[in-house]
């Protein structure tokens, strides 16, 4: 008993240092989106998370290259374009990040031998640039009507050099932060499906970061819901 | 991808379309679809909609050292990709001719009509000289890229600040925006690309062609103009033959189409300086159409972490204590210069009773089992099960010094020493021999 009278003292004190000028640490910047705002791609979205911006287009299920047909499943391709001069590793370990967070929750099997490709664009990076690109490419998924066994969403995190919990960290926060920790899960009971992290973390920090993540994901996948529900609503 | 290929038909229909003056979207000749241009939060970054053509434009600096022939002069530099989004057949990281010819058509627009000051982007003559990069890319390709395109660019440059530089005597010290406010390129004029479609060799013309008239089209004319009614570039590709007259009415159409679109771009810049300025909200965020139904906004939500804390101290709880690793290996320490760590459980990759029976085809002798047990389990510890008096243990190494585990001995011992103790069939000098027998053999 003490000890949830402990931890729920530093829940305070964490609230108390949260509402110091920069904003609320734990709390998800403001979110918008727009579906189907591409004519060319057979689905696109644009997700904002603040300031940061990426446009996602998806293709497909669509004839696929022969030298990368898979016979039993749909081929999946993940395209991510910087916003200045060519792409570089980092983009391409990224993409490599999203297409396995893809392959998990897209049914691929019920399209074999045809391609689905994602193209990601950055339009603005200003922090928490990974989880934005998750959730553009998974709206653009939905938006393509690409069958899918669960939605899924990106929750970055990061960690002050004391060991504060911020929630869709913006860029000076990464910056200042020891630890960046994004998570990819899906809608279905908030499972894990990709991590990607960035500096020292204890295990206990990894932990609450994820249940934190887990908190937040569900304000995303609400978002989601309320999105497509006035998407399919009359009015 | 492969691009979908345009049917007889829809060909038939367009082009009977035209000759009837009539556009599948409605619009006159001479009309241009409705042009949209949206600010990012950083300077230097655009979107331009022409229809449902989208191109983003971000404008970025960087100080380098300059030509060789062109001391004085700062560096211009355009680049505009095709991405796939735009359109299934672009493919990524190919050098279309397309893409060439745009990228050549955008340069001549922009960096050979000296619209931007380069002069003005020198620091230090000979040494430091700004390189302004114009990023463009096709977000989706709905006819007419280079207009767009030229819109976007031109349009980037004029809201790019960069950041303040002063020069006292060799030192050169760059400012950041809290600092100093960042300074606008100069610019002298803005030069916007339009474009012609001719169809039935000429007699049918139309300004801003959408992407499926640009495939029915004969021949296109392009003509970069700015609001003075300069004509910076003109180029005329599809091979078709233009008269004199035709080329001077397009020109006197462009000057007109221009000066719209100058204004129209001086208002958007005016409408984002203005915000900026009183502090209110900029941004893509604040651009996206709110009462569409495709778009959906959510203020700043706060997430409940409060539990957090508690939740990851139970996953850690229910997790399986981590195996207690020191009981398992203790690293021994069997001599200096010699250590073990994760021994265990008697390996079962080499067959004993083979080896023993092999021992035994081989007269018994106790430096063959030693071997043996050396040769099966390197690393591992072998209690010597054969017929002999004490079980004997040695360590992986082959070499020199190797150690009985055995308490009531000396742990300093030497191979040699262990083997003499039970000496009684082999001289000192046959194990050695043995060994190389064995391996010989083997």
């Amino acid at each position: 008993r003490e000890r949830a009278m402990q931890s729920e003292a530093k829940s305070h004190t964490e609230h108390g240092t949260d509402s110091s000028p920069q904003g609320p640490g734990c709390s998800l910047r403001h979110f918008a989106c727009e579906q189907n705002l591409l004519s060319r791609p057979d689905g696109s979205a644009s997700f904002l998370q603040g300031d940061t911006s990426v446009l996602a287009g998806v293709y497909g299920p669509a004839e696929v290259k022969v030298s990368k047909e898979i016979f039993n499943k749909a081929t999946l391709e993940v395209i991510l374009r910087p916003k200045i001069g060519l792409p570089g590793v980092a983009e391409k370990s990224r993409e490599r990040l999203i297409r396995n967070t893809c392959e998990a929750v897209v049914l691929g099997a019920l399209h074999p031998r045809t391609s689905i490709t994602i193209v990601l664009q950055v339009i603005s990076d200003a922090g928490s640039l990974m989880a934005c690109c998750l959730n553009a490419a998974c709206m653009a998924l939905v938006d393509a009507g690409v069958p899918m066994q669960a939605l899924f969403c990106g929750v970055t995190c990061a960690l002050d050099s004391d060991g504060t919990l911020v929630l869709d960290p913006t860029a000076k926060q990464e910056k200042e932060a020891r630890a960046v920790l994004t998570f990819a899960l899906d809608s279905v009971d908030q499972k894990l499906l990709m991590s990607t992290t960035k500096g020292l973390y204890s295990n206990a920090e990894l932990q609450q970061c994820l249940a934190a993540a887990q908190a937040a994901s569900q304000h995303v996948f609400r978002f989601y819901r309320e999105s497509l529900q006035r998407r399919y609503s009359k009015s | 991808m492969k691009e979908t290929p345009l049917s007889n038909c829809e060909r038939r229909f367009l082009l009977r379309a035209i000759e009837e003056r009539k556009r599948l979207d409605g619009r006159q000749t001479y009309d241009y679809r409705s042009i949209r241009i949206s600010f990012g939060t950083d300077y230097g970054c655009c979107v331009v909609e022409l229809g449902k053509t989208r191109v983003l434009g971000q404008v970025s600096c960087e100080l380098v050292s300059p030509k060789l022939n062109r001391a004085t002069e700062g560096i211009l530099f355009f680049n505009l990709e095709l991405s796939q989004m735009a359109a299934p057949a672009f493919e990524p990281g190919r050098q279309s001719d397309l893409l060439v010819k745009l990228n050549r058509l955008l340069e001549r627009c922009l960096r050979n009509s000296k619209c931007i000051d380069t002069e003005s982007l020198c620091v230090v003559a000979g040494e430091k000289v700004w390189q302004i990069r114009v990023d463009l890319h096709l977000l989706n390709h709905d006819g007419n890229i280079i207009d767009a395109a030229s819109i976007a660019a031109i349009v980037a440059l004029c809201h790019f600040r960069r950041p303040d530089v002063s020069v006292q005597g060799d030192e050169v010290t760059l400012y950041t925006p809290e600092e100093r406010d960042p300074v606008p390129l100069s610019i002298h004029h803005m030069p916007i690309c339009v474009s012609f479609a001719f169809f039935q060799q000429g007699t049918f013309l139309l300004v801003d062609p959408s992407e499926r008239e640009e495939r029915v089209m004969d021949g296109l004319l392009v003509i970069a103009v700015n609001k003075h009614r300069e004509i910076c570039t003109i180029q005329s590709s599809g091979g078709i033959m233009l008269l004199n007259e035709q080329v001077l009415r397009c020109s006197k159409i462009a000057g007109v189409k221009v000066a719209e679109i100058t204004e129209l771009i001086q208002k958007a810049l005016e409408n984002d300086q203005k915000v900026r300025k009183e502090g209110g909200k900029f941004g893509f965020a604040e651009s996206i159409a709110k009462q569409r139904i495709t778009a959906f906004r959510m203020e700043k939500a706060p997430v409940d972490t409060s539990d957090v804390e508690e939740k990851a101290e139970e996953v850690l709880a229910a997790a399986d204590p981590p195996p207690d690793l020191l009981s398992v290996s203790k690293p021994v320490l069997w001599t200096p210069g010699t250590a073990q760590i994760g021994e265990g459980v008697e390996n079962s990759w080499g067959d004993l009773e083979d080896s023993e029976k092999e021992d035994e085809d081989e007269g018994g002798s106790d430096e063959a089992i030693i071997l043996d047990g050396v040769r099966t389990d390197v690393g591992m510890e072998v209690s010597n099960t054969g017929s002999q008096e004490a079980p004997i243990v040695l360590s992986d190494s082959e070499e020199e010094e190797t150690i009985i585990l055995e308490p009531d001995k000396n742990p300093k011992k030497t191979r040699t020493q262990t083997i003499s103790a039970k000496q009684e069939k082999a001289p000192s000098t046959t194990p050695v021999k043995k060994r190389r027998k064995k391996r010989t053999a083997n």
